[in-house]
């Protein structure tokens, strides 16, 4: 039974937006002709390809279901657990359980426990239920049976990538090749591919060795660790996303109407957020989550899985982030609509008789869209790393949810340890560099793109 | 004489590789000891290049590839950066082009001549002190006592290059090198600031490297000219036999490019356009008529302080204009920087509100109706800007930007018709069909005031105010662009209100005129009869300041 949280909404809704935005760039020239100089920068196309890998496990992780309990009866009955398409797809990551903590690889667990003998009491490392459960005598054959899973993934990676390679280039010589237009540069295939290989090779190791192996461990409650990391991506893309797109509409016009309009105008916009800044934004913040909860077990009777109550605290969160975070970007355009007023091609179109709204968005919006996706791009990181400071007191996502920002938070205990559980802040870390990084590589190639001074 | 500075064979390239693109080629030339040199040239024919390198001051993707520079015999070239260090500002001197930018808006005037004082002549806090306010009485600053403690932003534009003058003279250089020094000042200041020069360069018995793009100034300065052209120097030779027979064909266009008042009626050499074609005489077809009657007008600007913002002043922009436009002529607002010229222009066309004072444009008054009223009068009026780099929306595809008066005041609203039309305009400015779908980053500065004519004619006016329109452009591109503005006069009768400090363009082109000076017009009539007989001091002052050929 299909169940569409919140949080699903919207991201599907964004998808659309994404989609119409697609087809209308289709459709205009200069903007395809923009955006293909994206795609002929080695950085923008790599970017593209990498934040597909991400955007593609977001999505998959968004569709939830409840699956169907296997029951000798007639009757169909569901599960109260809610589980995504990505669940099932990756199957044995999801149901393999140890009992506590396991480093990558390990074919038994991290401390020792106490085993009756024959001999009497001893202190072991117990084997592991799933992590190298196949091997007899783990010592000798762990090496090898590891080093050919790899390999063997790898290959298949590559099997898979030159199947669709052959499958687009016959499909391209099918449809003829259409003349490319003298003045626009080569889209870099062979970065674009050799992308997707690294990234097609990677998957198919990491698949076979999953099935047997932990790559990043377990946690403290056995819980494998790269499917915690891989769960997280969906987390830490709805907060970068929802939020950039709940605080955008404020900041962009509210900052542009106040730099353009300036007078009684400015003055209301700039008190607002003046107030909005002095206030501590973790307290804000802290003050809303807590009222949420009190509402959340008033209303307990609504909200019954323990994924609904999560998904909306993770919008809630959201929500609040984006309404605290919109001044910043908002004095920035306001500086930057100030600056544009006086520029005279306003004044030609004032001179129209343009109205103000559309100066406002034929002339000022356009000529700040780089200062927003460059602040976009640099609040992603900003706002993933706010979630893990968030978790910290208790105020982020809900424990029960996968995000970088618990496993950070619970990486502190971890590392104090001794010998250290360093696995899942590394893996947190890994993802979270990953996906910060190609996006900022993306956001460098659309500003350089989009930004007709840049010669091209 | 011996020469001081010998530059022999030098070649400045930016960049390497394929992107390599050289900005001096094979240059030579010599100044003699306190002789001036000129270097003539159009914007990017890399007269500033070459003045750079003999500071050894080049952008860091800049390289010198070849040549000598000698300065004394001692090739500067060769010389060690620590040396160089040695030479800038005490052998050589240099003031630049923009004082506003050249003086550290931190520092105070005195701080800033004795920098140099401390530097080389090794002299004392008290003595660099006395030495600064020594130059600052020699470069004519009124009460330099006081000057010596004041911030750049407290001085005038004239002022801030005269302490740039006394920052550049502070060490006794044996050359200075003054780069475009009175490009941005206005007529009556930049005579003063030559005539300084002048007397500094006897008293002191320096040699000066004097770059500049125009003719007139350079015939006022220099003993020798050198004119370059696409980083070559094309003709050389002594000011005297330079000015009274110019040799290269280069050299005879930038002359007759010139607009003056002897011109009157005829083309100017434009790239392109043959001198002698007739064009129609300013004065045919000027009718009587009065199209827009301007009375008492007023532009005061509040001055608000305070945290509730109270008026404690008012900044009398304009203050109290009355002329008329009649129908199908050029009316030239003529005056220097800040007296209002320009507010006047916004004021008419109500991009500024109007204080007081009737706007009388076809028996309606423009000057206290509302932006409703306004509308349908935006088409007749419309006005092409100074700055073509600042005027076009970057964002916007040349086809869009003409449209947009279209779309808004609703002529040609179908698409297909709105194409024809764009295509039509950008035939009749001189640029192609095909460029509607380009960027205005893709344009020159020239070709892009073009856009802004088709712009503003785009909805059929009937009045443009041109606001200082070719300032910005080299004087070839200011010719195609005058003969444009005639052409489109001629052609459709329009009426223009042209503002500009410019005298020359407006002698060429103004079928009347009136100068203006602190808000008010001193003087308005006949333009030859004013340039003339100048009957008010101001107007006399004006023109005894502009230099002449």
């Amino acid at each position: 039974m299909w169940v569409v949280l919140l949080t699903d909404f919207f991201l599907y809704l964004l998808l659309a937006g994404v989609g119409l935005y697609v087809g209308f760039v289709l459709r205009t020239p200069h903007l395809r002709h923009a955006w293909r100089s994206v795609m002929t920068r080695r950085g923008g196309a790599v970017s593209v390809v990498a934040l597909g890998f991400f955007a593609a496990i977001a999505i998959l992780d968004s569709v939830h279901f409840h699956p169907r309990l296997e029951q000798p009866g007639a009757q169909v009955e569901y599960s109260n657990e809610i589980l995504s398409v990505f669940d099932v797809l990756v199957g044995p990551l999801r149901t393999h359980v140890e009992r506590t903590y396991s480093a990558p690889f390990a074919y038994h667990a991290h401390s020792k426990e106490t085993r009756e003998t024959p001999q009497g009491r001893v202190r072991v490392y117990p084997r592991l239920e799933y992590g190298g459960a196949h091997l007899e005598n783990p010592e000798q054959e762990r090496g090898w049976d590891i080093t050919v899973r790899v390999l063997r993934g790898a290959l298949l990676g590559a099997g898979v990538w030159g199947f669709l390679w052959l499958s687009a280039w016959q499909i391209r010589r099918l449809r003829g090749r259409k003349p490319r237009d003298p003045g626009e540069a080569a889209i870099p295939w062979w970065s674009v591919g050799v992308t997707a290989l690294l990234i097609l090779m990677l998957i198919g190791s990491v698949t076979q060795l999953a099935g047997a192996y932990h790559v990043f461990g377990t946690d403290k409650v056995g819980e494998d660790v790269l499917y915690q990391t891989l769960k997280s991506i969906r987390t830490g893309v709805l907060i970068g996303t929802l939020t950039t797109l709940i605080m955008l509409p404020f900041a962009i016009a509210l900052g542009i109407t106040a730099g353009y309009y300036r007078g009684w105008v400015d003055d209301v916009i700039q008190y607002i957020y003046i107030t909005l800044n002095s206030i501590p934004g973790v307290l804000l913040i802290a003050a809303s989550i807590l009222s949420l909860h009190v509402y959340l077990n008033a209303h307990a009777e609504e909200y019954t899985s323990l994924a609904e109550r999560a998904d909306l605290r993770l919008l809630f969160l959201c929500m609040i982030l984006g309404l605290t975070s919109w001044t910043g970007l908002c004095r920035l355009l306001r500086g930057e609509s100030l600056k544009l007023r006086e520029h005279e091609y306003i004044q030609a179109a004032v001179a129209f008789g343009v109205s103000g709204p559309r100066i406002l968005l034929r002339h000022i919006l356009p000529n700040v869209m780089h200062i927003v996706l460059i602040t976009v791009v640099l609040d992603f990181s900003g706002l993933v790393l706010a979630e893990a400071v968030l978790s910290y007191v208790d105020i982020g996502v809900d424990p029960s949810m996968n995000s970088w920002g618990n496993m950070i938070n619970s990486a502190r205990l971890e590392m104090s340890r001794e010998p250290p559980v360093w696995w899942s802040l590394t893996a947190s870390f890994v993802f979270m560099f990953g996906l910060v990084l190609f996006a900022n590589l993306l956001s460098d190639a659309v500003r350089d793109a989009f930004d007709p001074r840049v010669k091209r | 004489m011996s020469a001081l500075l010998e530059v022999k064979h030098l070649r400045v390239a930016f960049g390497t590789g394929p992107d390599r693109e050289v900005a001096v080629e094979d240059i030579s030339f010599s100044i003699p000891k306190q002789g001036t040199f000129a270097l003539l040239g159009e914007s990017g024919s890399g007269k500033s290049v070459t003045a750079l390198s003999v500071m050894r001051l080049l952008p860091e993707v800049a390289r010198i590839e070849s040549g000598e520079i000698r300065l004394n015999g001692q090739d500067l070239l060769e010389l060690p950066e620590v040396q160089m260090r040695g030479i800038r500002g005490a052998t050589i001197g240099m003031i630049f082009q923009e004082p506003m930018m050249s003086l550290n808006p931190v520092m105070t005037v005195g701080q800033q001549i004795c920098e140099p004082l401390r530097r080389h002549r090794r002299l004392s806090r008290r003595a660099s002190m006395a030495r600064a306010l020594e130059l600052l009485d020699a470069v004519r600053v009124p009460d330099p006592r006081r000057r010596l403690y004041e911030y750049p932003h407290q001085l005038s534009g004239g002022m801030k290059q005269r302490v740039m003058i006394a920052g550049a003279l502070a060490a006794e250089p044996e050359l200075l090198i003054a780069d475009e020094p009175t490009t941005a000042l206005d007529v009556t200041i930049q005579a003063q600031v030559l005539e300084l020069l002048h007397e500094l360069q006897r008293d002191l018995g320096m040699a000066m490297l004097f770059i500049t793009h125009d003719l007139a100034v350079a015939k006022s300065m220099a003993d020798a000219v050198a004119i370059m052209q696409h980083g070559r120097i094309v003709e050389a030779d002594s000011a005297k036999e330079f000015f009274e027979n110019p040799r290269h064909e280069y050299s005879r266009n930038l002359f007759a490019a010139l607009p003056d008042i002897s011109k009157r009626g005829l083309r100017l050499h434009g790239n392109g356009s043959s001198p002698d074609e007739q064009a129609a005489q300013p004065e045919s077809k000027a009718s009587s008529k009065p199209l827009l009657e301007v009375e008492d007008l007023r532009v005061h600007f509040p001055i608000r302080r305070g945290v509730f913002r109270r008026v404690v002043g008012q900044v009398r922009a304009v203050d109290g204009l009355s002329f008329t436009l009649h129908e199908g002529e050029t009316f030239a607002l003529v005056g220097e920087s800040g007296c209002g010229k320009t507010t006047t222009g916004k004021g008419l066309i109500r991009l500024l509100p109007v204080t007081q004072g009737k706007i009388r444009y076809r028996g309606h008054d423009l000057g206290h109706c509302s932006a409703h009223e306004m509308a349908p009068f935006r088409s007749e009026l419309q006005i092409v800007f100074q700055d073509p780099f600042s005027s076009l929306n970057p964002r916007m595809v040349i086809g869009d930007i003409i449209a947009e008066g279209m779309q808004v005041l609703g002529s040609a609203q179908e698409s297909g018709e709105r194409r024809e039309r764009i295509e039509e305009l950008l035939r009749q400015v001189g640029l192609e069909p095909k460029h509607q779908n380009r960027y205005p980053h893709e344009f020159s500065g020239g070709q892009r005031q073009r856009i802004a004519i088709a712009r503003a004619l785009a909805v059929n006016p009937r009045l443009i105010v041109c606001d200082e329109p070719t300032s910005a452009l080299d004087v070839t591109i200011q010719a195609q662009i005058l003969n444009l503005l005639q052409d489109l006069q001629d052609q459709h009768g329009l009426t223009y209100l042209f503002i500009t400090h410019n005298i020359a363009v407006v002698s060429w082109m103004a079928h009347r005129m009136a100068v203006m000076h602190e808000g008010r017009i001193v003087e308005q009539g006949d333009t030859v009869e004013i340039l003339q007989n100048p009957q008010h001091e101001y107007t006399r002052t004006l023109l005894s300041a502009v230099p002449r050929l």
